[in-house]
């Protein structure tokens, strides 16, 4: 690997043991060649299969089919609403993420007894499995004798059987896990304000909403979009959750119908290609994301 | 004015208290219901009303860990004297635990749950392994385009469990390593190897050079001084780096769902399939549940100061 050759002439141990550079290749290589021959090569060799119209459950060879698998994805209107589906999930969980989470966090920013266990209890959905999640909020949701259409006093209401319901219900779901996790991230950004701005703004009499607008919210702006940007790209790829609260077309986000493509039907070749689809966006965000994470690294 | 309270102030903060204790009853009352329904009898998991208050029993539990089968007739008097205790609550449901010559017959779940350890553990010590020392690596050495690797080790983390999946299934299958247990242990060494990089880097770019510096200077070599005074310095973080890797993989669902379906089946897929089976027993579902999120619990409180970081994968540090 060329970037490697590169001694590092400074150093004082050069002549001792093993020199820098054979140590430094010796820590890093091992790490590169794993990610790249389990995360990159198998891209490559499903890069292949998404040209053929290959199925891994029939003992054919694949037939080369050109862009074809492409071409019919994109003009596939189904395709295109597993990508709409997800977009609404991301919208609405991520915003109800954002405001329940800052929301709380607001409410927590000052010290009261307490506080770290307390903080720390919120922070418990965050931590567990979410197919585990899913499939208790499915218990939670039961329409006849789940405890929330009884607290909620809403009868027998269909939480996840209705079709137009039940994204919004995974939703929710959704964001009782992940609230905590813009909580935390807010608090962060919250204590880093420092306290002599807001002793500023009461001794010039500012109002609660002035300080809140022209001085909370620009500070604590830039972790919180780090915090969006994480949770959207999380629920983008979306699978547990919704794989196991709803079976209903109208949950069937992008990574559901991958799935679905490629271990239920054994579309090897097509889903190869709609998995590049995915990719596509994948990297586009986490692009965004990274750029991002280094502008407020500098600061 | 510290030390003065006004009236106002004094209501304000009620006004606080209790805001804080509303909010974190709603978030925690998903988590106690599942809890409560693991030691409910099973008639009272689906009352209708929702039953709060009941005298707990462990039945769950003795059925989530056994075989069972349904009894046509009530068990034999002797029988049933004969039977210790969960023998009998499991009698007392109408059912009956499978024996073998006298050895009690267990259910999947044991084995589920082992194999999720047995996953989580070995793949958690490779990640953090390799982790470590490339993160050193990256902390202390000059590297052509460090910023640029450092992205590409992030960037494989982000790709969707199914994209990489399908791939590795086709793979595994050539070389016969679908559901077993080092198939799924490569998959979540390499997301939690991603991982471990970006943590432990940020732990080690906190270690002063000087330390190893001065060794260098005493005349040790660059391993002595990595493994007697870099590393020791860094134990904090690499126990919390391997906590975090744990849950990351102990949680896993789609690679599980997708690699394994019996032999080296973690507990994450196996738990909802249960759901699928006839009549749903939900205190038994709910057994299982709650000694899968007990780790998980406990570890969330020993990493409390570390969750921040982890989260961000180092980012944000506070």
């Amino acid at each position: 690997m060329a970037i490697f050759s590169k001694l590092d002439p400074n150093s004082q141990a050069a002549s001792r043991g093993l020199s820098d550079l054979s140590i430094r290749n010796l820590f890093i290589i091992p790490t590169i060649v794993f990610l790249i021959v389990f995360n990159i090569f198998p891209l490559i060799y499903s890069l292949g299969y998404s040209f053929t119209d290959f199925r891994a459950s029939v003992n054919e060879p694949a037939k080369w089919v050109g862009l074809q698998n492409y071409r019919e994805l994109l003009s596939d209107p189904n395709i295109w609403r597993n990508f709409t589906v997800t977009a609404k999930y991301v919208i609405v969980s991520v915003a109800g993420q954002v405001v329940v989470g800052f929301g709380i966090a607001l409410l927590l920013n000052r010290a009261f007894a307490m506080k770290g266990f307390i903080t720390t209890l919120l922070l418990l959905p965050m931590m567990m499995s979410m197919a585990v999640v899913g499939l208790f909020w499915k218990l939670l949701y039961d329409p006849s004798w789940g405890p929330i259409n009884y607290v909620l006093n809403i009868g027998n209401f269909e939480w996840l059987s209705d079709p137009d319901m039940a994204l919004y219900a995974i939703a929710i779901t959704d964001i009782w896990m992940w609230a905590p996790f813009v909580m935390l991230l807010s608090l962060a950004g919250l204590s880093a304000v420092p306290s002599h701005l807001y002793e500023a703004a009461s001794i010039d009499r500012a109002g609660t909403w002035y300080t809140f607008t022209r001085i909370t919210l620009p500070l604590v702006a830039p972790i919180l979009l780090i915090a969006i940007i994480f949770r959207t790209m999380e629920a983008f790829k979306t699978f547990d959750i919704a794989f196991i609260m709803s079976g209903q077309p109208t949950t069937e986000m992008v990574s559901i119908r991958l799935y679905k493509m490629a271990f239920q039907e054994w579309q090897t070749g097509r889903s190869s290609a709609l998995a590049y689809l995915v990719l596509i966006v994948v990297v586009a965000i986490t692009n965004i994301y990274v750029k991002y994470l280094n502008k407020v690294k500098e600061r | 004015m510290a030390g003065v309270r006004t009236r106002t102030q004094r209501i304000s903060n009620r006004v606080f208290i209790a805001l804080v204790l509303v909010v974190t009853i709603i978030f925690l009352s998903p988590i106690y219901w599942i809890g409560s329904t693991a030691f409910k009898p099973r008639a009272l998991a689906t009352s209708v009303p929702p039953t709060v208050f009941f005298e707990p029993e462990v039945t769950p539990f003795v059925k989530l860990v056994t075989k069972r089968v349904q009894l046509r007739k009530p068990p034999e008097k002797e029988k049933y004297d004969a039977a210790p205790w969960w023998e009998k609550a499991i009698y007392d449901g109408g059912e009956r635990v499978l024996r073998v010559r006298n050895e009690v017959l267990q259910s999947a779940y044991s084995s589920r749950f082992m194999n999720s350890l047995i996953v989580a553990i070995v793949s958690t010590l490779i990640a953090v392994g390799m982790g470590t020392l490339t993160a050193y690596g990256f902390s202390r050495f000059k590297i052509a385009g460090k910023d640029d690797w450092l992205f590409f080790i992030l960037s494989t983390r982000m790709l969707p469990p199914v994209v990489v999946a399908i791939p590795m299934f086709l793979m595994y299958r050539v070389f016969g390593m679908t559901d077993t247990h080092i198939g799924l242990i490569i998959l979540y060494t390499a997301f939690n190897l991603s991982f471990s990089v970006w943590l432990m880097k940020g732990f080690m770019d906190e270690i002063p050079r000087e330390y190893e510096e001065s060794a260098l200077i005493d005349g040790y070599s660059r391993m002595q001084a990595f493994f007697k005074i870099v590393l020791p310095e860094a134990v904090t973080g690499i126990a919390a780096t391997s906590v975090f890797c744990f849950i990351i993989a102990w949680n896993e669902y789609a690679f599980a769902l997708m690699m394994t379906n019996r032999r080296a089946q973690t507990a994450p897929p196996f738990i909802p399939s249960q759901v699928g089976s006839g009549l749903i027993d939900w205190t038994t579902i709910a057994a299982g549940t709650v000694l899968f999120l007990i780790p998980v619990a406990i570890f969330t409180f020993v990493l409390r100061n570390h969750l921040l970081r982890g989260v961000t994968f180092g980012a944000i540090r506070k």
